[in-house]
């Protein structure tokens, strides 16, 4: 792999930029793997790359039935904290965030990771006791988060309203300033990059209409719309298509799929310097490197695979986004797009083996995977090379909603009292 | 914003005075109290979640208040049918021209 | 004079009608219904603007929302600034500023175009492959520069000023466009009676109208004839006419979303009137008839200020009577250039060549040319341009190469053809399919109640779009359930306008084994060369080619660029076109204002404020309120220079010596009645109701089907057959939710009713030894001695002459009383209670103390003690949970293994060494503070205060093991020092519970 650096790229200009490999081959599939990964997104491109890289193993395809990257990894709004309230949370998102730093460097690919902080904003006082859990939490699990007090928080994010006489005043704000953002395509198309260069396939267009499995119950491999291709291994990454894939296999999923919106504005010179969410007023928002303010909405209420859904989701969102910055009331919305989020009866993922001998599945990130991308795809490359999890993703097996033992962020926040 | 049909009210209503609830036809066990670990999970968590038509649950929360069940397709988010709640599962087919319909609904 | 371009006795304006403005400080003068485009033209202005990138100087591309170039910074005032404003659609009004962005320090020398030089190195994705050493570098340098060096226009940074309204309306017929199909379309349907909406974004109707002055209709020039169908329809009860109205978002179910422009283009707008009114239109049927967007030609040097688009110099000269230059030259692969050029031919321009690049060109069109003396080049391109800030000259050759002339012309003239404007219908989910014959991307199946017509549709001949127009509307009509015959004729037309001929990628001179700079997309400064790159590099998806590139990721969202940039990487794949493919059609069509989204839902309106009857009386007591949800509550009391502590002590220290008024009205209350009553509150409580007599009440709590604690509340039985149920003031409408799920779908055929009751009921809590004396003049036809009215108890009378349900019941620990009178009494019984209340020296009290006296009590919050983790037994409430029942919600999964396994985090009682120390709510505690990070956290503090009444700190929390932990040592490490904590029981203020038996 020829290595990215300015002087390559000084070397190309001069004559125009006609020295590039191919950032990823492109090869017709092999008849046999000894893992195929099902789904190109950041999560799924990365474990390829770690299974080459930290395991060795390098006879692996990556699946996808789309364009690498086309998913929930090129639709969502790039945003990178850990400070999550319990200890496996916090371990795993917090390994991810490790990773982040120095990424660019691992995978010679400028993947923006900026650490430009995230802001989260308490409106009450439920919210206050909440977050001071969470700070509490962190500092001893070795997680940066600290509260600010309202006056702090403008001074970090200029534009935000903290008017008393907000319909929702703010009362203070939890800041990680390790958290930020990335550039959601060069994650995936670095770690395509930098895996097809240890010999992992990446084939695109390619839709997996079932898993076979053999007489004693074991995976063999996928059907595809291009043929059977054998595996010894199959890990499912396939976000909001899991269920579908896993019920190829026979294996019925805790999951469900909901559209999830965002949006851009037009971009504009910086005004906004980091990161803000607000769970109470429920928005976030953040400015690309690109000018253009990046807006997250919520869920909309029923399940679908559309990618798409209604404007009063996005009505909703930008009330409150105006709510906490009234100055962006004349921006304009330039784009909006949906992906499809599944989610987990406890809103935490799933990075497991299955009941089915050679089967992974990684999925359950609901709205809130990109971050964790690299940490993700870092453990369940460790779960498939060694058929048992790493010590970060084994609290979040699959059988969790047999026994009971939940890791339920969203519950732990409970609601107004 | 979905137009949906509340079979009690009778009539097409915007997707604001309505709250999804879920699956249809989830079964709660009886006595629940002898169930098995597994069969608590597959009551309580795991979920059909189809890419196409699915069975589910809404309530005209701001009208009738009733819950109802309908069908509808998660690929085109388009409603087959809605019916009343405790109502047998009603049996879709597609026709030739790819449209789900109640069967014997015909073209 | 508005401007040395304008035309005399050519366009629609009205000379004598002028508008001054000003464009970076300098003064010009318009006309009444000019665009800023229009007007600086007329003024001699296409340098306008600067690309994103290169910061090329850039002029007016287009004369409509296509626009990529032409985008303006629009105030009226310090408080209204808009970036990025489309000159070509924004209407000039008097006083209005207009201000050039992107650049410093002018629009002509801007310091930025040194990247320009650099451009070799800045191609397409170049920032992924550098910017990575030192890796601190990209936090501290490499990004704040890139962040700074792009964007385009400043966003606004005062509040805005404006207001913004909402419609939601229903019709038969949505017709979107106001074209000639569009016009026939709504004028057919109107006819049967059906209701009919017609938009069209710009302010008169016409669409192309606007600048084909050879069409006419009815005998008459098509413009005046849009404008007379236009008012017929807007005089007609059944028809909607919206101009300044965009569609742009086409959602399920025929939901169309529309913005219109009420009051931009005013000089002084009404304060009353709003900027911008959203119109959402569920729509039996939609026509859309969005016409065609023409596109640009993609060769060398194709971005100088001068060179644009030939609808748009028509639209200029015909519509504005403004001329885009005097030395005009045309590039075209498309016949409708040629009618622009004869236009400005006529008009007295010097149009010097038409350099056509196709050798196929109309007899025709050549010997009108010829007959109006304009020289046209078939089989020729422009391979090159030059001119600073405005095009001076262009270079021409054959196609394929040769000997090359230079033609001086101070603007170029283009068009490659027209692209269907798709969006919407493909908004609507439907599929786009490739027309080989046109070359274009036409709709498919419709798969929602929707048609497309006209230009849109791919219909080209006059005659036959005239024809599609009225049948779509009568159909339209007709399917929407208007069956009477429509007596509709289509007009007779005729036309002299063609739009035969297309060239999609790059042109002649710009292809693959050139290294020119041939731009796709203006505004990202995307080349053809660009698209190329990527390509090579492995992008072989247009989504790819996009995101690499960002062509088409423009303000514009690559109206002009997306079919050059996918019909040049469909080359370089050596693809057909159709199999690489488009990308997704995406909501807003054009950008929309995020005021007009949001509308109403700004401050007060952002969310419903809910606030109690009795709230007035808080107010004039001096209430400091808390949101509770949307509940405003009293949070505290305080008197004159008292802090929110001192308040709160004083507060503890009245109840408990005295009496306190508290109001509880927020508290979720359920009517639950019927025979089964009792058998229904069995299912969804753990504890049982069976026994319960009339009269009395119990602490109930409920469990979500998984085990873990849901709600609860006292609930009292006021007859065998009628429960009075309450739940925590945040868990009000989730529980009516639960509890009517679980009636309606599990067990119907128990007969029981639930009727939500939270705002019907005024609750005054009064607690403490002197509750009873300050209730007791108050109350008749109900015995409050303590042996009539125990503790937990329920009886109904009157109070205040309002009919009241009284509650003996208490959250304090106290002799309490819970007076429930219909709301609409709650003020007046309030302020007669606290009158007596206040003599007697009993004070009023907020959440904050009432926070603090059930913590003395160890009384927990759903919520706060609890969250949605924490089981019956872990909150210490096993004694609450029924064994003998043999169903309950929750009964089974209580029972899973982690719900009942050791080690589960139980509630305790805290107390610090030191008493006067206070724990922070949130606090986590370990039973090693020396151990390294991560620490082992066994447990977290829930509740916390300065108990005033136990004269130290208190504070509850969960422990794992807590209640095996009674009386050892734990430890809540903090940043600066590590609290040591004892383990304690939850109660800290009297003990054996005598108190609240007053």
């Amino acid at each position: 792999m020829r290595k990215y650096s300015i002087f390559a790229v000084a070397r190309e200009a001069m004559r125009g930029h006609r020295g590039w490999d191919k950032q990823w081959r492109s090869p017709e599939p092999k008849k046999s793997y000894d893992v195929i990964i099902v789904g190109a997104g950041g999560h799924g491109l990365g474990t390829a790359y770690y299974l080459a890289k930290e395991h060795g193993i390098t006879n692996v395809a990556v699946i996808e039935k789309g364009w690498l990257g086309g998913g929930n990894t090129g639709r969502n709004t790039t945003i990178i904290r850990s400070n999550y309230l319990y200890d496996e949370s916090a371990a795993l998102y917090d390994h991810a965030v490790k990773l982040w730093d120095g990424l660019s460097q691992d995978l010679n690919y400028n993947v923006m990771y900026s650490p430009r902080g995230v802001m989260m904003l308490a409106h009450n006082v439920h919210d206050v006791q909440v977050f001071k859990r969470h700070i509490h939490a962190n500092r001893l699990n070795g997680v940066d988060n600290e509260w600010l007090t309202p006056g702090e928080a403008k001074d970090y994010c200029p534009p935000l309203n903290i008017s008393k006489t907000a319909r929702y005043p703010v009362m203070g704000a939890a800041l990680q300033r390790r958290g930020g953002t990335a550039r959601h395509d060069a994650v995936a198309w670095g770690y395509a990059r930098a895996a097809s260069d240890l010999g992992v396939d990446i084939i695109q267009n390619c839709e997996v209409t079932g898993v076979r499995r053999g007489v004693n119950g074991a995976v063999e491999g996928v059907e595809t719309s291009r043929g059977f291709i054998g595996a010894r291994k199959v890990g499912v990454v396939a976000a909001g298509n899991t269920t579908t894939i896993m019920d190829m296999a026979g294996v019925r999923m805790p999951l469900e799929s909901y559209p999830l919106q965002a949006l851009v504005s037009e971009p504009v010179k910086p005004i906004f310097p980091c990161v803000v969410m607000s769970n109470t007023v429920h928005a976030y928002i953040s400015q690309s490197d690109k000018g253009e303010l990046v807006i997250g909405a919520g869920t909309d209420q029923y399940t679908s695979y559309s990618q798409t859904g209604g404007l009063h989701i996005l009505s909703h969102t930008l009330d409150a986004i105006c709510e906490m910055f009234p100055i962006f009331t004349r921006m304009r919305m330039l784009r909006s797009w949906g992906g499809i989020v599944d989610v987990t009866p406890d809103r935490s993922p799933i990075l497991s083996k299955t009941p089915v001998p050679g089967l992974f599945v990684n999925c359950g990130w609901g709205t809130g995977g990109f971050k964790a991308t690299p940490g993700s795809a870092h453990v369940f490359a460790h779960t498939i090379a060694r058929d048992e999890p790493h010590a970060i993703n084994a609290p979040f097996s699959l059988d969790r909603f047999r026994s009971g033992r939940l890791i339920d962020e969203a519950a732990a926040a409970a609601v107004a009292h | 914003m979905l137009l949906i049909h509340c079979p009690y009210c009778g009539e097409d209503r915007p997707e604001l005075e309505f709250r999804h609830a879920g699956e249809a036809h989830v079964v709660r066990p009886d006595p629940i109290s002898e169930i098995s670990d597994e069969e608590f999970e597959a009551y309580f968590f795991i979920r059909d979640n189809p890419k196409g038509l699915t069975y589910e649950r809404w309530r005209h929360m701001h009208g009738c208040a009733r819950f109802f069940n309908a069908v509808r397709d998660t690929v085109s988010d388009k409603f087959v049918t809605t019916y009343k709640a405790g109502n047998p599962k009603v049996e879709i087919e597609r026709g030739e021209d790819g449209i789900a319909r109640v069967k014997g609904d015909g073209q | 004079m508005s401007g040395t371009n304008r035309i005399a006795g050519k366009g629609r304006l009205v000379p004598a009608r002028t508008v001054s403005f000003t464009f970076d400080g300098r003064r010009l003068t318009g006309v009444e219904g000019d665009t800023l485009a229009s007007a600086l033209i007329a003024n001699g202005i296409h340098l306008t603007g600067r690309s994103f990138k290169y910061h090329r100087p850039r002029g007016i591309l287009s004369a409509g929302p296509e626009e990529p170039n032409a985008l303006i910074d629009i105030s009226r005032s310090s408080n209204t600034h808009t970036p990025n404003v489309r000159a070509t659609v924004q209407e000039v009004f008097e006083g209005m500023t207009a201000q050039s962005q992107n650049r410093w320090p002018s629009l002509s020398f801007d310091v930025g175009a040194v990247n320009n030089l650099f451009s070799p190195i800045f191609a397409a994705g170049f920032y992924y492959k550098t910017f990575m050493w030192p890796k601190a570098a990209w936090k501290h340098f490499y990004e704040p520069n890139i962040r700074a060096a792009a964007g385009l226009g400043v966003s606004p940074k005062e509040p805005d000023p404006d207001r913004y309204a909402n419609r939601f309306i229903h019709c038969d017929v949505l017709v979107v466009g106001g074209g000639i199909a569009g016009l026939i379309a709504a004028r057919a349907a109107a006819e049967t009676g059906a209701s009919v909406v017609v938009c069209d974004e710009q302010p008169e109707l016409g669409g192309a109208l606007h600048h084909e002055i050879d069409t006419r209709i009815d005998g008459q020039e098509g413009f005046v004839w849009a404008q007379e169908i236009g008012s017929e329809l807007a005089g007609m009860d059944n028809v909607r006419v919206l101009t300044r109205t965009t569609a742009f978002a086409y959602q399920a179910q025929n939901m169309v979303d529309l913005v219109e422009r009420v009051s931009e283009h005013f000089a002084n707008p009404d304060k009353l009137v709003p900027r911008e009114r959203l119109w959402q239109v569920r729509a039996r049927r939609v026509i859309v008839a969005t016409g065609a967007i023409e596109r640009h030609m993609v060769f060398a040097q194709n971005d100088r200020p001068g060179i644009m688009l030939a609808s748009a110099a028509r639209t200029y000269l015909n519509h504005y009577g403004v001329a885009v230059g005097s030395n005009v030259a045309v590039y075209t692969a498309n016949d409708s250039a040629y009618r622009a050029a004869f236009d400005l031919k006529q008009a007295g321009i010097a149009v010097p060549v038409i350099v056509d690049a196709r050798s196929d060109v109309d007899a025709g069109l050549l010997a009108e040319a010829e007959a109006l003396g304009i020289q046209v080049l078939t089989d020729h391109a422009v391979v090159d341009t030059k001119g600073g800030l405005r095009l001076k000259s262009v270079r021409i050759e054959r196609v394929g190469g040769g000997k090359s002339r230079t033609v001086e012309a101070d603007a170029l003239i283009m068009s490659a053809g027209w692209t269907p404007t798709l969006h919407l219908y493909s908004q609507s989910r439907a599929k786009v399919v490739w027309d080989e014959e046109s070359a274009r991307f036409l709709p498919g199946k419709a798969v929602q109640e929707m048609v497309t017509i006209g230009a849109c549709n791919g219909t080209d001949a006059l005659d036959a779009l005239l024809e599609e127009a009225a049948n779509a509307g009568m159909e339209a009509a007709r399917l929407a359930g208007f069956a009477g015959a429509s007596g509709y004729r289509a007009p007779d037309a005729e036309s002299l306008t063609s739009r035969r001929g297309a060239l999609m990628g790059a042109a002649p001179g710009a292809g693959p084994e050139t290294t020119v700079k041939a731009f796709v997309d203006y505004q990202n400064d995307v080349t053809a060369k660009d698209i190329r790159l990527a390509v090579r590099e492995g992008m072989h998806s247009i989504e790819h080619v996009k995101r690499f590139t960002t062509n088409g990721m423009a303000t514009d969202q690559g109206k002009t660029s997306n079919i050059h940039g996918l019909a040049i990487a469909a080359d370089m794949l050596d693809k057909p076109i159709p199999q690489v493919g488009l990308t997704t059609f995406r909501l807003p069509y054009t950008p929309v204002t995020f005021g007009a989204i949001v509308n109403h839902g700004r401050d007060r309106l952002f969310d419903p404020t809910r606030k109690t009857a009795i709230h007035k009386s808080h107010e004039a007591l001096g209430a400091v309120f808390e949101d509770v949800g949307q509940w405003k509550r009293p949070w505290y009391y305080p008197k004159a220079g008292e802090t929110m502590h001192a308040a709160v002590d004083r507060e503890c220290r009245t109840v408990r010596e005295t009496a306190g008024l508290f109001d509880a009205s927020t508290l979720g209350k359920i009517e639950v009645v019927g025979p089964d009553a009792a058998k229904f509150l069995d299912l969804i409580y753990t504890n049982g109701w069976q026994k319960l007599a009339p009269g009395r009440c119990k602490y109930g709590i409920m469990l979500r089907e998984d085990g873990f604690i849901y709600d609860d509340g006292v609930v009292g039985r006021i007859a065998e057959d009628r429960f009075h149920v309450t739940t925590t003031t945040g868990g009000a409408p989730r529980v009516l939710h639960h509890m009517e799920d679980y009636l309606q779908t599990e067990f119907p055929d128990l007969r029981v009713w639930l009727t939500s009751t939270t705002d019907q009921w005024s609750v005054i809590a009064v607690q403490g030894p002197k509750a009873r004396e300050i209730i007791a003049p108050f109350v008749e036809g109900i015995d409050i001695s303590n042996e009539a009215i125990p503790h937990m108890s329920v009886r109904e009378g009157t109070v205040c002459g309002a009919p009241a349900r009284l509650f003996r019941m208490s959250f304090t620990g106290e002799l309490g009383f819970e007076v429930n009178v219909p709301a609409d009494y709650g003020r007046a019984v309030w302020d007669a209670l606290w009158a007596r209340a206040q003599d007697l020296g009993a004070c009023t009290y907020g959440t904050e103390t009432m926070h603090v006296l059930r913590a003395e009590k160890g009384y927990i919050i759903v919520g706060q003690d609890t969250d949605g983790t924490v089981t019956a037994d872990d909150a210490g409430l096993s004694w609450a949970v029924a064994k003998s029942k043999p169903d309950f919600v929750g009964i089974r999964g209580m029972k899973r293994p982690d719900l009942v396994a050791s080690g589960r985090k139980q509630l305790v009682g805290l107390l610090t060494a030191d008493p006067k120390q206070v724990l922070e709510e949130g606090a986590q505690i370990v039973a090693d503070p020396n151990q390294p990070v991560p620490m082992k956290m066994i447990g977290h503090v829930t509740s916390s205060y300065w108990s005033e009444n136990c004269g130290r700190s208190i504070a509850m929390a969960v422990v794992a093991d807590g209640r095996a932990l009674m009386g050892k040592t734990l430890y809540v490490p903090m940043p600066h020092e590590v609290i040591k904590v004892e383990v304690t029981d939850t109660v800290f203020f009297d003990k054996e519970g005598d108190r609240i038996n007053g």
